[in-house]
Parts: C-alpha cells; structure tokens; sequence
C-alpha cells in the first residue's frame, strides 16, 4: 500500500461531476445534502423503531400477552432503544447541525466536508449493520437452556440483538448470549460511534473557525451553543463506550474475560463505563432540542431570548455535571453507601441549570407577542413536558426512593417524557420552523395543529400512566406481566396511547410529502426570524451565501429590521421589508465566481469498508472471516489515501490557474476575501 | 342523520368509553407489587420520604405549567390591527438570581432526609436474621445458614425482625424485589450485596426480579410469607424433617421411581432420595424438599391468582412439568417428554412432600 502515491489514486477514478441525481447524493459534500439524507435516514428509522414500539405494546395491552415470544420481545425493546436513541435523535439531530450550523455561522460549509460525509455513510452502513441481524444473526437460549418446542434458535425477528441497549455484563457474555446478535449490536454502535466522533470533530473545528465577521461566541445562536456543547459531549465520551465495546468485543471474539464473573471479571464495572458514557448521552439527545426551543421561541413572541448568557452557561454546565452523576443509574447495584449518597446529590444539581433554563423560556413569551404556529405549539410543548420529566428526573435524586422506582416503568415514563416530550418534540419544532428553508414551501399550518394535537395526547396518554404503572410495581423489560398484579387496565391506556402517537406521525409524513410539492412558496423570511439562514433565498442555493455576512451584534438580523421606541418596544423600520428584499436577492445572486470543496466517490466507500470489517470481526472463525477483515481494512485506507489525494476544490478547464488555491479553507472560498484564517473569539466588532 | 349529528354520537361513546375505561382502571384493584403501600419499617421509612418530595413537585408543576399556560392565554398574538410589539427585554439578573436560588435551597431541603435515610437504610443492623439469596436463571434460591434449610421461590421471615439478606448470583445480575417490604438490591456474581427486610404483619408479600437477566426474566418472580415467631418457629421445625419415603405401591411411590428415573435428580436436590453435592448436579435447580409446602413454583409464576385451589394447583403443576420451556422460555429444565400417567404420578408425591 505505501507504494501508492496518494496523487496517482486520484486520477484512478473519473472524477465526480453529478450535480442533481441518485450519483450527486452518493459523492456529495455539501452540507445541506448531507442533512438531508441524515434526515431522511434517521427519520425512515424513527418509522422503524416506533413501528417496534408499537409492537410491544400490542404484546402488552393486556396480561399475559401471546402476540410476542420472549424473545421477539426482549429483542425489540432492544433495537427500539438503539434505533431511537443512535438511530433516530442523534443522526436528526445532525441533520440539523449540518444543515444549520454553516448557515447560523454565516459561512459556505463545514470545516471538513468530506469527513462529513463520511460519518454520514459510516452512520448508514452501521445502522444497516445492526439490522442485517435480522437475517444473519443467532440467537439460541444460554447454554444449557431450552427453547419452546425444542427450538436451536429463536424465530427470525427473534435473531435481533436482544440483550438491552445497555447490553449488561455477563447476560451479554458468551456463555449467557451464546449466539451473534449481541455482536451485531456490540459492533454496530461501535461504528455509530465512530460516525459521531468524526462530526463531533467536525462541528467543533467549524464552529471554532468558521465563524464570519463579527460573530462572537457570545453572539452565536443558541442553537450553534447547544450544538457547541453537545459536539465536546461527544468527543468526551464517545471514547469511554468505545473502551466498553472493545472489551466486550474482545470478551465474546478473542476470549478475554473483563465483565466474565465466573474467571474473576467485573460486570459492575461494565456499568460504570457504560453509564460513564450513557448518561453524558441523555444530554446529547435533549441538548440539541433544547437549542431548537432557544431559536423558536423568540421568533414567535417577537422578543430577544430571555438570558442568552444563561441559557449558554446552564447548557454547559449540565453538560459538565453531567459526567459526574452516572451512577445514579446504578442504585441498586453494587454501590457503595457513600457513594449512593454522593451521586444522589450530584444528581440533584442537575435540577439547578435545568431549572434556570426553563425559567428563561417563560420569561421569554411572557411579555411577548405570541403566535401559536406549529413551530411555536412543538415547543410549548416541549417546555411542558419537559417539566414533567425533570419533575420525575428529581425523584430519582432521592436515592431510598429509587431504590423503589429504578427498572420499573416509572422510569420508562420519566425517560420518555424528557426524550419524547422533549427531543422529539423539539426536533418536530425544528423540522416545521425550517422546512421553508429546506423546501421554500410553506408546510400545511392545520395539518401541524392536528399534528400537535394528536401527538401531545398521545403522548400524555402512553407515558402519563407509565408513572402509576411503576410506581404498583411494572418491572421494566417484562415480556409478560400477570393479570393477578392488577396493571392491566392502565397498560390498555398505554397502548392506545401509542397509536394516537402513531397516527399523529403519520398525519405529519402526509403534511410533509404534500407540503413538499405542493405547499404555498415559503415568502423571504416566513417567521421575521433573527438569525442568519432566513438571509439568503429559500431552498438555500448551494453556496449558502452570495455574499459574505458581517454580524454586528446577537440576532442582528432582527435588528436590521427593527428599532426600539423610547419603551423598549420593538418598532419595524420603515425600510424593513425592502432590506429583507435586497439581502435575499443579493445572497441568491453572488456576482463573482464561488469555489465550493469538490465531491468524491471515497467516503462512501470508507464507510461501506468499515461495514464489512466488522462483519469479518463477528466471522473471524469462519474461512471467509479473515479476508473480510482484510478487505475491508484495505477499502477502508485506500480511500482515505485515495481521498488526501483529491483536490480540494474542482479544477474546471478554463479554470486551470485555479489550482495555486488549493490552501484554501474549503468553508471561506468567497473569492472576495482573502482566505484568512478568523479569529477566534471575534476580535472585530 | 347529518353528518353534525354522527359527529355529536361518535363523541358521546368516545368519551363513554374513556369513562368506563377509567372507572374500569380506578376501581378497587389489589396491587400486590404497590410500591406505595408500605408493609414494614424500611418500606414506610422511603415511603415517608416519597410524599413530601411528590408534593413538593406537584407545586412546582402547576406553578411552572400555571406560568406557562398564563403566558400563552395572556400573551397570545390576537391579531389586532396597530397591536404594538412587545418590549424587547434581554434578561434580568436579579431574576436569575432568584430562580437559581429556589430551586437550590428546595433541594438542599429535600437532600438532608434524604442522606440520612441512605444511610440508616443502607447496612444490616447486627443480630439481625440472617438469610442467604441466590439468583439463578429464572429463580431466587433461600437458604438459612443457621438452620440448614435450603428452598426456593418462597422466602419465609419472621415478623417484626430484622431480616438481613446476603445475596449473590450464580449467573448474570438479577435484582430482588419486594415493593411493600423494601426498595430493591441487585444480585452480583463474585460479589455479595445486602437487602434488609422487615413485615409488620403476618401476610403474603410478592416480588419480582427487576433486572434484565436474560430470557425469560419476565418469569422470575418472588414471593415472601411472614409468620408470626410461633407459626416460623413451626415452619423450621417443619422444613428440617427429612420427609418418609412413600409406601411401596402407592400413587407417591409411583411419583418417586418417576423422579428417580426421569432424570430430574441430575438437577433437583431431595433430601433423603438423592444428596449430591454441588459438583455433581448439572444445573442447580431448586431443592424439591419440602416442595407441597411452598404456596408457588416455576420461578413463583404458578399456580396465579392469590388464593388458588388444590385443583388448580395441580393443573398449573401439570402445565409444567409438561413442557417447562413454553412456560420459562429458555428454560434450565427441558420438555423430559413426560406421559399423562407419569406426570399425575409426580404431582401426587411431590405434593405430598408437606
């Protein structure tokens, strides 16, 4: 391989030219292509997972449930969890940073679009990994065991990973989870991880350099912060469960005994490692909603945001208590006393900065001019339910008590609360609030409504009850439950619940695909918003802007358009609408040649070798295992080789002079500006 | 009939159903896992700590909802023409203030009982009775050192004792829970934890492992009997008697050669019929002792209801030891491809081991 000079790879391929069509999206960097099919992706898996979701809740409507065997069951409130936590909101939450963060920025892309790209095919073939396990994994009992009827294995949809998401040690060692399936889902969120590591990476250089003239830290979005927050979140701990997996890994496929208990290994420390990862994760699903809430609340009540300064710093701090409060997870576990008092406390402070930033958020719309859009509605609701979970989040703190509550639903209701409630609700807002700027069409406003209706009902309804269910003793991850508890008559409500949630999805995909086509053109800033994207025109051509921005001050494009009177309130300056006109058709319109980093065929390759590396992992006994290892470590290096060797910008015929710049930062190739560098923390006002 | 009409009928039993079905779940049920009906010292001691902080959030829920809720009414966008925008206010710092403090001194008030009652709850007290707890795939082992008595799936305690539970796992983790008794503990293997637990009443108390252990975790469940210090005084002297072996000839002794040929004392310790020692069995499976006089078997999932009949009883002992793994999936214990004859024979001596 060394042989191979990285310059001559480059020339192997034709280089990519597509600019609309199925090979446009497969060599794409841009960032908005790639949000898009980020979107899209983790959305067909919200689909998946809810589609799970309301199967085991079919299965427990009622006591002593037949629709689903054991181990039907244990596997899909497996793969719901993994599906909608790394599937689901952290891939949808990174379509949003993709599409957003450069425009928010006022910039032409990310620092790094390849590497892009390549978490998103990373993160689409370990998603399709993971649920290849459905036809090729195993799944018989622990040794020893017996299935019904003499069974080797469960049934095909049984062959799902099926030891939790938090794959506890040893029920995810060999001898207890003797067939594949837990490999499928050890490695699979392996490669998630890596997806995630390379964005965190990505939008952290992003943001740090990115930035354009004028834009502070402390006058980025809130949602560029939260953004901000969640990538170091990631960066920190990613690699604890990277750790974790690799040991487990190593446990199932090469004999080491880490978590075995039975050769002297420690299952409570795969606890620890896990929660150490797991619970800085919470916040890495809420945060990004909570961005999403800072952004559209000020829009629709026509007011700044109430304490940006302290939205930002709680933001922070829960991400740095977060790392200190894992083991609040852990219990009943093997724990010491002191240590359960400590971790109670430290859990309690979460409550403070959470407190802080839902305090902010009233103080917002009090006083505001509130119009009830479906933007507006998904995150009134958010800030509602949420409530209710970090309600239920506190109970948790009072550590005799959860010795009552830990594994019964009444943390099933708590979690949901905070990542239905909230997460979801706060990515639906974001999903209405920009679907002008992806689309330039206006969604259906009476469609959202019935969608908010039906989905805060739904939601109320299915995990409302789940709290009481808990509390009488509905032990979590039961695959049955016995008429004689008593708990059959709320789990119907549950169920029906769920499919009010279903129904409420499904009114939103036809407000979408319909919208989509065929919705009102979206006007030049629908929500007289305040932040850069609402700039330049709707769908945001592809060099973002035609002209580079200059930012005077937080939500300056608020200001553009509006004066205070001698009261404070706000007054729309008579030359408004004309200013809104003038940006827009200048941003649409860029009169000098914009240079935009060039697609390439190799990050997708990259990610389909990283697939096929973990296949040859899990088969690394059978005689094709090992040459899948090596094929897939090979595609895996050639074309990040293959990859260093691309120009970094197209080198177009007439053009040919062109290539002196290819030192230029990909993000700031407005040929206006001399590439250099921006300063860090905004030295020019 | 008009479609205004059909709409007014569809709602009525809409909301006739949404009544009966909250009637049908408020009425008066029995939650033998209510994690809110403390039935001992240790379960009121968490309980008494529960409602305070319930309340305590039940305000601060309708202060914030209340807030918000006003908010929207209030500040609603009516659509006026020349209705002025809003005062652009940024924040205010006394404000911030004020809500970072509240809430840090609720919770400094809600810590102090709080770290207390961990660590009153936390250790067994010395002197106090003490049983053995292991966990096995799908079912709780009990034995008590002091006594040389071994069982499984029901835990007999005194009354108004102390009950300290040393407990561990031979497998993965399992958790031991007996909502109106206690808070749960894990079971670790390699390692040992502690469980207190303490019944005021004589009673029946049930319980459920609330771990993921595995397949059939869903069937692992618990069940603990307190009795008055006399009637357990009884109980032990019940459970040290090596139980006589059936006459020859009997509907029992046709039980025992069952038990004796069918394999079921590779797995099951009887005492005075086979006594292994732990080596030599090939999965540790209840010892079947004193079977008749446990009020439930199969991992304490059979026979259901609270009181069941003999007849009953033996229907759900027959279910069984037909075919264990439909019941337990992943059971240790397989399909022995038993006859209608050999199962009746079974049921009729191992119920008669009182």
């Amino acid at each position: 391989m060394a042989t191979i000079a990285p310059q001559k790879i480059a020339t192997v391929f034709r280089r990519p030219e597509a600019t609309t069509g199925f090979w446009s999206w497969i060599t794409t960097v841009d960032h908005k292509k790639i949000a898009v099919m980020y979107g899209y992706t983790a959305f067909g898996f919200f689909i998946v997972g809810g589609i799970e979701a309301l199967l085991l809740r079919i299965q427990l409507a009622g006591p002593d449930g037949t629709f689903l065997t054991a181990a039907q069951y244990n596997g899909l409130f497996t793969t719901h969890a993994v599906t909608m936590i790394f599937l689901f909101v952290m891939p949808m939450a990174s379509a949003f940073f993709n599409y957003l963060l450069p425009l928010m920025l006022g910039a032409r892309d990310v620092a790094f679009p390849r590497m892009n790209a390549v978490s998103y095919w990373i993160f689409l073939f370990g998603g399709i990994f993971i649920y290849s396990s459905l036809f090729f994994a195993t799944n018989p009992a622990p040794l020893g065991g017996n299935l019904p009827g003499g069974a080797l294995d469960a049934s095909p949809l049984g062959s799902i990973p099926n030891g939790g998401w938090f794959l506890y040690a040893p029920n995810s060692g060999t001898q207890f989870s003797p067939g594949t399936s837990i490999d499928y889902a050890a490695l699979g969120l392996q490669i998630l991880g890596i997806a995630s590591l390379i964005s965190a990476v990505n939008f952290i250089v992003t943001i740090f350099n990115m930035r354009t003239k004028g834009m502070r830290l402390l006058r980025m979005p809130v949602f560029v912060w939260m953004t901000l927050i969640v990538a170091f979140l990631l960066l920190f701990s990613l690699p604890i469960i990277a750790i974790a997996l690799f040991m487990l890994t190593a446990d199932r496929q090469f004999g080491s005994v880490f978590f075995v208990a039975s050769s002297g290994g420690d299952p409570i420390l795969w606890q620890n490692l896990f929660w150490l990862f797991g619970h800085p994760e919470v916040y890495i699903l809420i945060l990004p909603a909570m961005g999403m809430v800072s952004e559209v609340l000020p829009v629709f009540s026509r007011k700044p945001l109430f304490g940006y300064p302290a939205i930002v710093f709680a933001g922070g701090a829960i991400a740095f208590l977060g790392f200190g409060v894992w083991a609040h997870h852990m219990f009943s576990s093997d724990i010491p006393t002191v240590a359960q008092a400590a971790f109670g406390l430290s859990t309690m402070t979460i409550a403070i900065p959470t407190g802080i930033k839902i305090f902010n958020w009233i103080a917002t719309i009090w006083g505001g001019r509130i119009r009830l859009k479906t933007p507006m509605l998904f995150s009134l609701g958010f800030v509602a339910l949420f409530v209710i979970g970090g309600l239920s989040g506190v109970t948790h703190a009072i550590v005799p008590s959860d010795w009552q509550q830990t594994d019964t639903y009444y943390i099933v209701a708590h979690f949901h609360y905070v990542l239905f409630g909230g997460a979801v609700f706060g990515l639906f807002s974001g999903l209405y609030y920009w679907f002008p700027k992806l689309t330039g069409r206006m969604y259906n406003e009476r469609l959202g409504q019935v969608h908010f209706g039906l989905m805060f009902l739904g939601t109320n309804l299915t995990f409302g009850p789940m709290h009481w269910l808990g509390l009488q003793g509905m032990v979590r991850r039961t695959w049955v439950y016995s008429a004689d508890t008593g708990l059959g008559p709320w789990n119907m409500v549950v169920s029906i619940g769920a499919f009010i949630i279903a129904l409420s999805i499904f009114v939103f995909m036809v407000n979408w695909t319909w919208s989509k086509r065929k919705g009102e053109i979206a006007p030049n800033d629908p929500w007289d918003a305040r932040t850069l994207e609402w700039t330049i025109p709707s769908p945001t051509p592809e060099y973002n802007f035609g002209v580079e921005p200059t930012v005077t001050a937080l939500d300056d494009f608020w200001h553009q358009k509006y004066d205070e009177d001698d009261e404070g309130r706000a007054v729309r300056r008579p030359e408004a609408d004309e200013l809104v006109d003038r940006l827009i058709e200048a941003n649409g319109n860029p009169t000098t040649e914009i240079h935009l980093p060039a697609p390439s065929y190799f990050p997708i390759i990259a990610g389909f070798g990283m697939m096929l590396l973990a296949y040859g992992i899990i088969y690394h006994t059978r005689p094709w295992g090992i040459p899948l290892i090596v094929v897939g470590i090979l595609m895996l290096i050639s074309s990040l080789l293959g990859w260093g060797g691309e120009p970094l910008e197209e080198v177009h015929e007439e053009h040919l002079d062109g290539q002196g710049d290819s030192d230029h930062d990909p993000g700031s190739l407005d040929p206006n500006q001399e590439s250099t560098p921006r300063e860090l923390a905004g030295v020019e006002d | 009939m008009s479609g205004r009409q059909s709409k007014r009928v569809w709602r009525r039993y809409a909301l006739l159903g949404l009544t009966s079905l909250l009637l049908a779940a408020c009425s008066e049920q029995t939650l033998p896992l209510n994690s809110l009906d403390p039935k001992g010292p240790i379960a009121e001691r968490i309980d008494g700590l529960f409602w305070p902080v319930f309340w305590i959030a039940v305000i601060v829920f309708f202060l914030v909802q209340g807030a918000l809720l006003a908010a929207i009414l209030i500040f609603r966008d009516r659509n006026v023409e020349g209705q002025k925008e809003p005062k652009q206010i940024h924040g205010n710092a006394v404000l911030e203030v004020v809500w970072t403090a509240i809430p840090t001194l609720i919770l400094a008030g809600i810590a102090v009982p709080t770290i207390s009652a961990v660590f009153d709850l936390a250790d067994c007290p010395t002197g106090a009775f003490e049983v053995d707890i292991v966990g096995h795939q799908w079912w709780f082992e009990y034995s008590y050192p002091d006594y040389d008595i071994t069982t499984a799936n029901v835990l007999v305690i005194p009354t108004e004792t102390e009950v300290c539970a040393n407990m561990t796992s031979d497998d993965v983790l399992h958790n031991f829970w007996i909502p109106n008794l206690n808070g749960k503990r894990y079971l670790v293997p390699g390692s040992n934890t502690e469980l207190r637990l303490n019944a005021d009443e004589p009673g029946e108390y049930w319980g459920q492992c609330a771990e993921f252990c595995g397949l059939s975790h869903a069937k692992m469940r618990a069940r603990v009997i307190a009795l008055d210090q006399s009637d357990f005084d009884l109980w032990v002297e019940e459970q040290q008697e090596v139980p006589e072996p059936p006459a020859e000839g009997t509907p029992e002794w046709e039980g025992l050669q069952v038990f004796q040929q069918a394999g079921c004392t590779g797995c099951h310790v009887l005492a005075g019929v086979n006594e292994p020692s732990r080596q030599d069995v090939t999965v540790v499976a209840p010892n079947l002792t004193h079977f008749a006089s446990r009020s439930v078997f199969a991992g304490a999932t059979l026979p259901s209801g609270f009181d069941p009949t003999q007849e009953e009883r033996e229907a759900a002992l027959a279910s069984w030891l037909a075919d264990p793994p439909s019941i337990k999936p992943g059971s240790f214990m397989p399909d022995l491809g038993l006859t209608a004859d050999q199962i009746d024979a079974l049921i009729a001596y191992l119920e008669s081991l009182e």
